[in-house]
């Protein structure tokens, strides 16, 4: 019943866009193409192999973050997590082609961009001078679908363990469509009405972490805890993979910061520079929080400090120097170390794998921290931050971060009951004793024997 | 002098912990284990192809008591582990011969306890 | 016996070696060459330079990520088998191709192989060699041709897995590449190749990778026997590194694709593009047909419908459009699906990780929907296909492949049978049942206490 249901959604969802626009389709690549022709010259090959290799770094994020967040949870759900990274792998990526590319970035002034991009259509391989002069339009596109793939996958955390997958498929669908289309369309697309307002937001940490953050803390708080959770913590399953998983994500996330900047150029340098030394400090405050409060420094402390230092300088990362970007690594484990050790279990909320906790609030003190320590010392093309003389930029940020959490939120809220409603999001408590492994997709993670 | 071997849900581990302690059991030993009864198992799908009838992952426990705590470690492990659905596992008693408690040499009741 | 296996080698090699090593004084001579003449190296841009030596290190990241995605399906008494198998690989082949595999596969000639001026490199510098590539080092293109010729031995390992000899392992892949691997990339890649004459199109090795090790592993799988135990399959020992795997293969495909535009340019760009759109939908396709005949969607399916999707898309991705790739990618794991999981228990053929139902299933369809699908649209340089009004692209697509299929079966059984008359080529039936990792390498991968 519910198989045969997700499997129409889905069909329609696809299907129907993929009709309208193999009508338009061939012809549309067509004249794509004699654009590139004209335009050829303009792309500049050094620029492309930068943007090429970094967007085949931040698809690799996906991969590490499964793996960060497999080793965080129990045994029998580690295949669920893994499942769920790449389903939104391969569901996001033909999203994204078919609609998703056009919903974010088409030029308009609207809730979502316009619709004239849909399948690609237009979308060739000459550049698209307003997004990224020197690469072609198409390379600019497949950037923009990998930060598209990993917010989705980032929500997974809060509800690990307990959700129904095919209810998670059809909210991965919807969240794509409804809150992260339209919340990229208005920060960085064109006519986006928060990037007209002014807000800065170099490499995603409203539109990716605050966004995704925001929708888990959600999730979380509404899908309720996960059995066990009253009577014991459940323990990371297997901590190398957590490791093996930060290390990924650290490597891509050159690509995510310093390709943001869509050229090898100094602003690449500086994103690169910036995001290494945020995630370094990051991770050591981390570790010496959990000296003080907990006696040792602990090795998922670290990691955890690592990925909130990166969260953190994602929007800042093309607009401060290294410097500032020492305070911002510095101050966002402490932010996150209180949010995770204090908040959350004061108010009781299981967010299993802190999504909230990192991502949201490293996102949201990284947004901030773009309007303290922005300098046009750093970025011409930037602006000034409270720090350079330019109060205004503080409070510009300060709005654009209370919008999207705001309108994620309320988005997410909405999604996620009118799915509950027709299909129940959580598995029955039966399969979550079993594990989602078993249960979800009929297989399991290891074998004991042979 | 008993051995009680418990074959428990992973998940009940846990609870049934909890209750032996509050009947102040205290020394265990626990093994991940393999196995099924009438549950025989969920189906597992490798590329398309069936496996049925797969084992399980259980948990055995081994607790060495005196007589007079048999009863109230079978209780305890009943009262953490009952769920009432197949698959609950089982519990086995054994008579134990000796037990010696290698760091004093102790031999016998007191060695268990 | 092992000894034979070892005698062979050095034969191999140390032949060779003295070959090349009276030539490398001359050599040493020859170098200047460029030099002598202008001394310039101009015709090489530093852009599709770097992206060709970035591609050629993904590709090489290719084949550890083969290795792990091999090795989470094994037992986990044969996982070091796997992973030691393809690191040999990566070694030898390594050596085989700088020594005479590059001048066999592309020194250009009519023959059965290519010349053996190149032999040890001789002449193969650093300034382009056009035929090739204009833009970029011949020596480069040298080593991003070398990664194909490792991961392609490299494929075959997964159909006699847990039951080969290793020295057996290591004759079988020296010969194999030398009289499987590079005549057939000769006449599909090399010039004067005569596939390549006729008008074959094999953008990143769907014929000369993906179909060639995919009916090699067929042949193996038939004669070397099944496994111990029989039809009962042997279940992944750790799904979570079969994951990993995907991801790094997923990863380095980029390389694999992309970079055989051999330039940051837009071909690359469509590549890149493309080869994303096809893994997607085909790990999507074969979700929905795990959901729908065996009720729940899996992560091994998912990711081998997305290894089937990247194999797919290789031949075609520098001809084919965003839509042509979704259509490939759906389609490819239907027939890849039908292949496994009807088609092979059927038969009875023990394919242990299922090369011949992934790679060349999906290489054959691949090789063919590039005669359908392909546009000059797209790739000016490239044919139409036969829905682009040129029947006759199909039909050599399909001669190519047949040609293929039958060299490398033929081949590969003839080398194959004389391995196994010399040393035999499966372990003893007591080393079969103790594991790979004890008996042919005198270790184990996993420790259960300590």
């Amino acid at each position: 019943m519910k198989r045969f249901l997700v499997v129409l959604v889905l069909f329609f969802l696809f299907a129907m866009p993929a009709g309208v626009v193999y009508a338009q389709g061939e012809s549309g690549q067509g004249t794509g193409q004699a654009a590139a022709a004209q335009a050829v010259p303009a792309v500049d090959t050094g620029d492309t192999a930068w943007l090429i290799v970094a967007t085949a770094l931040v698809m690799l994020m996906t991969p590490g973050l499964a793996f960060f967040y497999g080793g965080m949870v129990g045994k029998k759900n580690v295949l669920g997590i893994l499942m769920q990274c790449f389903t939104i792998l391969c569901l996001v990526s033909v999203q994204w082609v078919l609609f998703g590319y056009s919903l974010s970035f088409g030029p308009g002034k609207g809730f979502w961009g316009g619709f004239e991009w849909l399948g690609l259509k237009g979308v060739g391989l000459a550049p698209y001078a307003d997004y990224a002069a020197t690469i072609p339009h198409q390379l600019f596109m497949a950037f923009q679908m990998m930060f598209a793939i990993i917010t989705p996958a980032l929500i997974i955390g809060a509800f690990a363990e307990r959700m129904k997958f095919s209810a998670f498929v059809l909210f991965t669908i919807l969240w794509a469509t409804f809150v992260y289309d339209p919340v990229c369309h208005w920060v960085w697309g064109i006519g986006g009405w928060l990037r007209e307002l002014g807000a800065l937001d170099f490499a995603g940490g409203t539109v990716v972490h605050i966004n995704a953050g925001i929708a888990a803390f959600m999730t979380a708080i509404f899908i309720g805890k996960r059995k066990g959770t009253n009577s014991h913590s459940i323990l990371p399953h297997n901590l190398p993979f957590t490791i093996l998983g930060t290390a990924l994500l650290w490597f891509g996330w050159f690509g995510f910061n310093a390709g943001s900047s869509l050229g090898a150029n100094g602003i690449a340098v500086n994103a690169f520079v910036v995001t290494n030394t945020a995630a370094a400090t990051a991770g050591m405050t981390w570790a010496l929080l959990d000296w003080i409060f907990n006696k040792k420094p602990t090795m998922l402390g670290m990691a955890t400090g690592a990925v909130a230092g990166l969260v953190a300088i994602t929007p800042a990362a093309g607009f401060v120097s290294a410097v500032s970007s020492i305070l911002i690594g510095i101050f966002v484990s402490i932010f996150c170390y209180f949010a995770v050790a204090y908040i959350k279990p004061k108010f009781g909320y299981d967010d299993a794998l802190d999504v909230f906790g990192v991502h949201c609030v490293g996102g949201i003190w990284g947004a901030l921290a773009t309007g303290l320590f922005a300098s046009k010392a750093v970025n011409p093309a930037g602006a000034d931050g409270l720090f350079f003389g330019n109060p205004k930029q503080f409070l510009i940020q300060l709005i654009a971060t209370a919008v999207t959490v705001a309108y994620s939120f309320v988005a997410s809220f909405i999604i996620y009951k009118v799915i509950d409603i027709v299909i129940k999001v959580r598995v029955k408590e039966k399969d979550e004793i079993v594990g989602l492994d078993l249960t979800q997709h009929h297989e399991k993670a290891y074998t004991i024997l042979e | 002098m008993k051995l009680i071997i418990a074959i428990i849900q992973p998940d009940r581990l846990e609870s049934v912990k909890q209750e032996l302690y509050k009947e102040d059991v205290n020394l265990i030993t626990v093994n991940e284990v393999l196995g099924h009864g009438r549950q025989m198992g969920v189906a597992e799908v490798y590329r398309g192809i069936k496996e049925m009838g797969n084992l399980l992952r259980k948990i055995r426990l081994e607790i060495a008591v005196n007589e007079d705590y048999v009863e109230k470690t079978i209780r305890a492990i009943i009262k953490g582990a009952q769920t009432g659905e197949t698959g609950d596992g089982k519990i086995f008693v054994l008579d134990l011969v000796e037990c010696v408690r290698i760091r004093t040499e102790e031999r016998g009741g007191v060695a268990i306890g | 016996m092992k000894k034979i296996a070892v005698l062979i080698m050095v034969v191999i090699f140390v032949g060779c070696a003295f070959l090349v090593f009276g030539q490398d004084g001359r050599e040493a001579v020859g170098q200047p060459h460029p030099a002598g003449q202008t001394r310039s190296l101009h015709g090489i841009d530093t852009g599709d330079t770097s992206w060709v030596l970035i591609s050629t290190a993904l590709v090489m990241f290719m084949t550890p990520g083969l290795a792990f995605f091999y090795g989470g399906m094994v037992g986990r008494k044969n996982v070091l088998g796997i992973l030691m198998q393809c690191i040999v690989v990566l070694c030898v082949i390594s050596i085989q191709w700088v020594l005479y595999g590059y001048s066999l596969s592309f020194g250009p000639a009519r023959g059965f192989w290519g010349g053996l001026q190149w032999i040890g490199l001789k002449g193969v510098g650093f300034t382009p060699y056009a035929d090739y590539a204009a833009t970029i080092p011949h020596q480069l293109f040298m080593a991003f041709q070398m990664m194909f010729a490792i991961i392609t031995p490299a494929l075959i390992i997964g159909a006699f897995a847990e039951r080969m000899k290793f020295s057996a392992f290591v004759v079988f892949t020296i010969l194999w590449a030398t009289f499987v691997y590079d005549p057939v990339c000769h006449w599909v890649w090399g010039a004067g190749g005569w596939l390549k004459e006729l008008g074959a199109i094999d953008f990143a090795g769907g014929i000369v990778v993906h179909i060639n090790a995919g009916i090699a592993a067929l042949m193996t799988a038939i004669f070397i026997g099944k496994r111990n135990g029989g039809s009962k399959a042997i279940l992944p020992h750790n799904l979570p590194f079969t994951i990993l795997g995907t991801g790094l293969l997923w990863f380095g495909w980029f390389g694999f694709n992309a970079g055989s535009s051999l330039g940051a340019n837009a071909v690359a760009v469509n590549a890149f593009v493309v080869t994303n759109t096809a893994g997607a939908a085909a790990g999507l396709s074969w979700a929905l047909l795990d959901w729908i005949f065996n009720r729940k969607p899996t992560v091994l399916g998912t990711v081998t419908g997305a290894v089937g999707g990247l194999a797919a898309i290789t031949p075609a991705a520098g001809y084919v459009s965003a839509f042509s790739a979704i259509i490939i990618g759906v389609l490819v794991s239907v027939f890849c699906y039908v292949a496994v999981s009807v088609i092979k228990p059927r038969f009875g053929y023990d394919d242990a990780l299922d090369v011949f139902g992934v790679h060349c299933v999906g290489g054959i369809w691949g090789t063919l929907a590039a005669g359908l699908f392909a546009s000059k649209a797209i790739n000016p340089a490239g044919p139409d296909g036969l829905f682009f009004g040129n029947p006759k692209q199909f039909l050599i697509q399909a001669i190519a492949a047949a040609v293929t299929i039958a060299y490398s079966f033929a081949a590969s059984f003839i080398i194959y049978k004389v391995i196994d008359i010399v040393m035999k080529v499966r372990v003893k039936e007591k080393d079969e049942i103790v594991g790979l990792d004890l008996t042919q390498h005198h270790e184990n991968a996993y420790t259960i206490l300590e």
